[in-house]
């Protein structure tokens, strides 16, 4: 039988991240970097934590992006569109 | 040197959370179990138990933070009964799920509608399956010595669930009995500090209560069912102890009167005081067992207490709605059916929400388990 830890406790700590949930996912973001001001009011509100600075711009990382839609909600410039997963 | 006092049930079930050195209590007032979380109150208020004492909204709030507490590392107990338990039920599952050794007193009432505040056993039966240990008490003596062998078991090695401590509200939580109360030396000697397998630590980052897909589910669940199975093994383990230190005893069920008994009655809780003296009384070969652990089910020594008697009376304070037995009655019949112990069995559906059962009654079960006309009799039935 699979070894369970006593009450599924887990030691190894961040191993959350090899779960990856962007499958869950019905509608998307699109990022429009010429209308994104760099506020990082999107970062701010992305419960998934999934929001990140590189080299200055913001990126989404889908691999975790469950499609909320806040980043979208919050965005002062109206830089990010939720589309539909066609896939 | 033990002293000896005169005190309702709650308070002997204050009085041994004092004895176990308690971290924390997080319950919610409820008849007829308020007077065991105030007296605890009091003891915390007047420094006689070094304890946390959370006061919350409700009962799914006290049980959550029950959880977090013995997810700490701190040895923690909460009360309740009846609608405050079935506010806790999801919260019972994560406690047992998580393997935490809360310990619980849980004063026996009847479940709403009507709304009822008197004794019956519904409440309890009715979480019989969310992984916590069960143990019903006669006396306010047993509610003290159960209390603080609850702790040990919960807490042994294998075993890392919690416990519900069963007592009947009112016949017990409102009255006084004599209860011999055991030193705190005695007490430290038989139940050490808890030391938990794992505890949430700053220093030492974890998870706990994460996601269990399809993949790991069933193997989650089957190691809960290994902990049921070592707690069934440790509780006679702790009893043994338990009589070294204090020279009181008690098995996984208690006979009484069954040596030559042809006729067996068995109940839970309260009632067993009651059947006793019937039984002392009566010309019949009649016998009690009591059923002390209710989870695990003590299902060897019933088999074995049961194997030379022709007629069985399951008498309890429950009724599944539905299937028209009680839950003790069914469980009983189930384990019977693989043995070649099949004596004549009936069960009396007594005492729902605090009709009083009558020495009377329980002639009348005897009576009538001897030939029994119907599988299932509700006796004082107006």
């Amino acid at each position: 039988m699979t070894k369970i830890p006593l009450g599924g406790h887990i030691r190894e700590v961040g191993s959350t991240e090899k779960y990856k949930t962007g499958a869950w996912r019905t509608f998307y973001p699109e990022l429009d970097d010429k209308k994104c001001i760099r506020c990082g009011t999107c970062w701010i509100f992305c419960p998934e934590g999934c929001i990140y600075r590189e080299k200055g711009k913001m990126k989404i990382n889908l691999d975790y992006c469950k499609g909320c839609g806040i980043c979208a909600n919050e965005c002062p410039t109206g830089a990010i569109k939720m589309l539909l997963e066609e896939k | 040197m033990p002293r000896r006092d005169v005190i309702h049930g709650s308070r002997a079930l204050a009085e041994a959370v004092k004895l176990c050195d308690v971290k924390v209590i997080a319950a919610y007032p409820i008849t007829p179990q308020t007077h065991i979380v105030e007296d605890i109150a009091k003891f915390v208020a007047n420094g006689e138990l070094k304890a946390e004492y959370i006061k919350v909204e409700s009962e799914h709030s006290a049980m959550s933070a029950c959880i977090g507490s013995s997810a700490t590392g701190a040895r923690t107990f909460t009360a309740t009964s009846s609608q405050g338990l079935a506010l806790m039920y999801e919260m019972l599952f994560v406690a047992s799920g998580l393997r935490l050794p809360i310990v619980m007193a849980n004063a026996n009432r009847a479940m709403s509608a009507p709304i009822n505040i008197w004794n019956d056993q519904q409440d309890t039966i009715s979480v019989r399956d969310c992984g916590w240990l069960q143990f019903y008490c006669e006396t306010n003596q047993e509610v003290l010595d159960y209390t603080i062998q609850a702790f040990k078991i919960s807490e042994s090695k294998g075993v890392y669930l919690p416990s519900i401590v069963c007592l009947d509200g009112y016949v017990l939580t409102h009255t006084i009995e004599p209860v011999e109360i055991p030193d705190k030396e005695a007490v430290e000697e038989f139940l050490p500090p808890y030391s938990p397998p794992f505890f949430l630590d700053p220093e030492e980052p974890m998870t706990l209560g994460p996601l269990g897909d399809p993949s790991v589910y069933m193997e989650f669940r089957k190691e809960q069912q290994k902990g049921m199975e070592k707690a069934y093994e440790v509780i006679k383990k702790v009893n043994k102890e338990f009589e070294e230190h204090f020279g009181r005893s008690y098995g996984m069920i208690e006979e009484y009167n069954m040596e030559n008994a042809e006729i067996a009655l068995i109940t839970l809780g309260s009632v067993a005081g009651t059947i006793k003296d019937v039984i002392d009384e009566s010309k019949e070969k009649v016998g009690l067992i009591k059923i002390r652990t209710f989870r695990p089910f003590p299902k060897e020594e019933l088999i074995k207490a049961l194997k030379d008697v022709s007629s069985v009376a399951v008498i309890e304070k429950d009724i599944s709605i539905g299937l028209g037995e009680g839950a003790v009655f069914s469980e009983l019949k189930g384990i019977l059916y693989a043995t070649n112990v099949h004596p004549n069995i009936i069960n009396a559906i007594v005492g729902l929400g605090g009709r009083d059962v009558t020495k009377e009654h329980i002639a009348k079960i005897i009576k009538e388990c001897k030939k029994p006309k119907q599988e299932v009799i509700w006796v004082g039935l107006k």
